[in-house]
């Protein structure tokens, strides 16, 4: 394999909900690439696609969801057309997933070490002592005071941080080439939510993992990531470097997103908004899915937009509007 | 005593006057009751003492007229249960609660809860509360616009006749569109429910508004629009607001005076400017540095250590102590009194005062602040 080849390439994903009321698009033609050790911010707001994106990856899209098309290319092989037992190896293996709610992960009644043994287990052919010393390595990793003593305890018996560790701990006992992780830190407060970002932060950064860290918090991504793709309705709107599409957000959605944060230098003035309220995914406007609240809209407006890549001196940075469309056609010659 | 008197001094409002609200010394506590094999067991000689959390413990602070009070701690330190003392929603277990100050014509007036029940009832009118979560606050089998209206029809402030055309008022001044009146809570969305929240409170023409975490749960999006609207009302009808929350850029952009809440006590307080630009204490600090911010672009977080403690079995001295990187020795056996360290800017840590700061930084352990 090669240094260029990407951990993952998520090709024209679709996850439909097929509803009494309509179809939910719930991704809709999402594309991205991850490369080894990059950190990936998926942001978007309550109902865009961003945590359906990440269980579409790992194939946990309940009834009555469905992927109905695209490509997810992990180290080489298409995840959708796999076996289930093939995929049962990659999930939970090389493949890990945190929840928001650590309380999901980890079962109420289960002793942690039972849990974080069996984790082991099912992967890897080894003995149940060996599997409890990994477990315990792993706790020590991710900063558990006494891990030995707390791998007796309950889940109940831990802080809100504490099990959100135990989460991430779990995720990382068999040593995954990727992480998906969906709001770890919404539920945390902020000084417990800056010791997980650290942690994640230095795991990345030593053993190569890759991350995608899905979040409606921009300013988490801000100091976080590597690349940040903004979704909504479904879609991908614009992806870049952080740098790039934070500093020149060329879509009016991401422009709105950055302007609705309170910043420092505009204390107690009315904050920038976006104009109405977040879109129903089975009741979308035609043509861009953003045109109703745009506060840019045009006649092009009513036909889908094409991804347009732009090159932010030498940052690859795309995005679907018709506005920079028209733009980069009326600048080339 | 000198606390005592540094703590009012601490806590007095920017704006000149009498303020609208005052909270002296309030604290309060919680203690379980014991089930029936304990108090047998007590009866019998064993000893089996209350677990008694101090949930709030002695917080001075007042709220001048038109003023934005922000209130920021993390979750668990009891800010929510200072804002239910200042409404009278709990009953405080000591310290007194004034509403325009405590002396009229000259004569010394008693705190809310020891006047005649007619005049609390007239105080407590005047302050009201927005929620969270107002989707858990409403009922849900009630119509949203009969919500609305049954306080100030309980209270007689409106009349049957003239609801209809008072709701549609002012669900238009919270942004709604007043045909939605007939609405139940369910077939809102999260932002629209908010707004209904805050139409609720404002229906008995209140003066004073805690909002208890009332942006948290919106998207950012909407967040923005509920701030705004807070803003507006606040400008149109003269509010004054004790905002309540855990994230720092909400506060900072709302309020004018800030208070740093952390285990029950409140640590540092000042203007809104000041404390951001010149944080003393180093909890304040360590909130302030973990701010996640949009721009300065990817950046290691070097995060304080340790977690809230329990408030059942507090830590001695000052409460900050086990996670404080400057922690001393005498840290652990007296309670940091307020000091002033700039006009109107006070603190309550050992490093403020100026004979310890000095040896801290001969000793070099005030480093870095």
């Amino acid at each position: 394999m090669s240094m260029q080849q990407p951990i993952l390439d998520v090709r024209n994903l679709q996850t439909h909900f097929v509803t009494s009321k309509g179809v939910a698009k719930a991704v809709d033609d999402v594309s991205f690439s991850l490369q080894a050790g990059e950190i990936l911010g998926l942001v978007g707001e309550s109902g865009c696609g961003k945590s359906m994106t990440g269980f579409s990856i790992l194939g946990l899209v309940d009834a009555p969801g469905r992927i109905v098309g695209g490509q997810l290319i992990f180290k080489g092989q298409d995840l959708l057309g796999m076996e289930a037992e093939h995929l049962r190896r990659v999930r939970g293996n090389q493949i890990a997933m945190i929840f928001q709610d650590p309380m999901m992960t980890l079962n109420p009644v289960l002793r942690i070490d039972t849990q974080m043994i069996e984790t082991v287990q099912a992967h890897q052919q080894i003995s149940r002592a060996a599997a409890y010393d990994r477990a315990l390595e792993v706790l020590g990793d991710v900063g558990i005071a006494s891990p030995a003593e707390r791998l007796r305890s309950y889940p109940h018996q831990f802080s809100g941080g504490m099990r959100q560790r135990v989460a991430i701990a779990i995720a990382l006992l068999n040593r995954p080439d990727l992480i998906i992780a969906d709001e770890p830190t919404t539920a945390l407060d902020v000084t417990i939510q800056s010791q997980i970002l650290s942690l994640v932060q230095t795991l990345c950064r030593e053993r190569q993992t890759s991350l995608i860290w899905i979040t409606h918090d921009l300013s988490v991504v801000a100091g976080l990531a590597d690349r940040v793709a903004v979704m909504y309705a479904g879609k991908i709107v614009e992806s870049g470097t952080v740098e790039s599409t934070l500093k020149h957000p060329l879509h009016p959605y991401t422009q709105g997103l950055l302007g609705a944060i309170p910043a420092l230098h505009e204390r107690g003035r009315p904050l920038h908004l976006i104009p109405g309220n977040t879109p129903s995914l089975v009741n979308l406007p035609a043509g861009c899915a953003f045109s109703d609240r745009c506060p840019q809209v045009h006649a092009a407006c009513a036909v889908n937009p094409a991804v347009v890549e732009v090159d932010d001196a030498g940052a690859p940075h795309s995005v679907r509007c018709w506005l920079i469309k028209s733009q980069m056609d009326g600048a080339a010659p | 005593m000198i606390t005592e008197k540094n703590e009012s001094l601490a806590s007095r409002s920017l704006v000149p006057g009498t303020p609208l609200l005052e909270l002296r010394q309030i604290g309060k506590r919680f203690s379980r009751t014991l089930d029936l094999p304990a108090r047998i067991a007590r009866k019998l000689g064993a000893e089996i003492s209350t677990e008694t959390v101090h949930a709030v413990d002695k917080v001075s602070l007042s709220i001048g007229r038109g003023e934005v009070v922000g209130l920021v701690g993390e979750s668990g330190c009891g800010k929510s249960t200072l804002g239910r003392l200042a409404l009278g929603v709990y009953p405080p277990s000591e310290g007194q609660r004034f509403w325009h100050g405590n002396e009229a014509n000259g004569q010394a007036v008693s705190s809310i809860d020891h006047l005649p029940a007619a005049a609390r009832r007239a105080i407590q009118l005047k302050m009201q509360m927005v929620f969270q979560d107002p989707y858990a606050s409403l009922n849900p089998r009630m119509r949203v616009g009969k919500a609305i209206s049954e306080a100030p029809l309980a209270h007689g402030l409106i009349q049957p006749q003239e609801r209809d055309a008072w709701l549609a008022q002012l669900l238009q001044k919270v942004g709604l569109d007043p045909s939605l009146a007939e609405r139940y809570p369910h077939q809102f969305s999260g932002g629209q429910r908010a707004r209904i929240g805050i139409a609720r409170a404002l229906a008995v023409q209140p003066e004073f508004i805690v909002c208890d975490e009332a942006v948290a749960a919106l998207d950012v999006s909407i967040q923005a629009q509920i701030i705004n609207l807070f803003m507006q009302l606040r400008a149109d009808l003269g509010l004054t607001y004790l905002f309540i929350s855990h994230d720092l850029a909400v506060v900072r952009h709302i309020s004018d005076r800030v208070f740093i809440m952390y285990l029950g006590r409140i640590v540092e307080t000042a203007n809104t400017d000041e404390i951001f630009e010149h944080p003393h204490h180093p909890y304040t600090k360590a909130l302030i540095a973990e701010l996640p911010k949009i721009a300065g672009g990817k950046r290691s977080y070097q995060p304080i250590q340790g977690e809230i403690p329990s408030p059942l079995h507090p830590p001695s001295g000052c409460h900050f102590h086990p996670r404080c990187p400057h922690a001393m020795p005498e840290c652990k056996r007296a309670q940091p009194t307020f000091r002033q360290v700039a006009p109107g800017h006070w603190s309550a840590c050992i490093l403020d005062q100026p004979d310890v700061g000095q040896v801290a930084i001969l000793h070099g352990t005030k480093a870095g602040l």
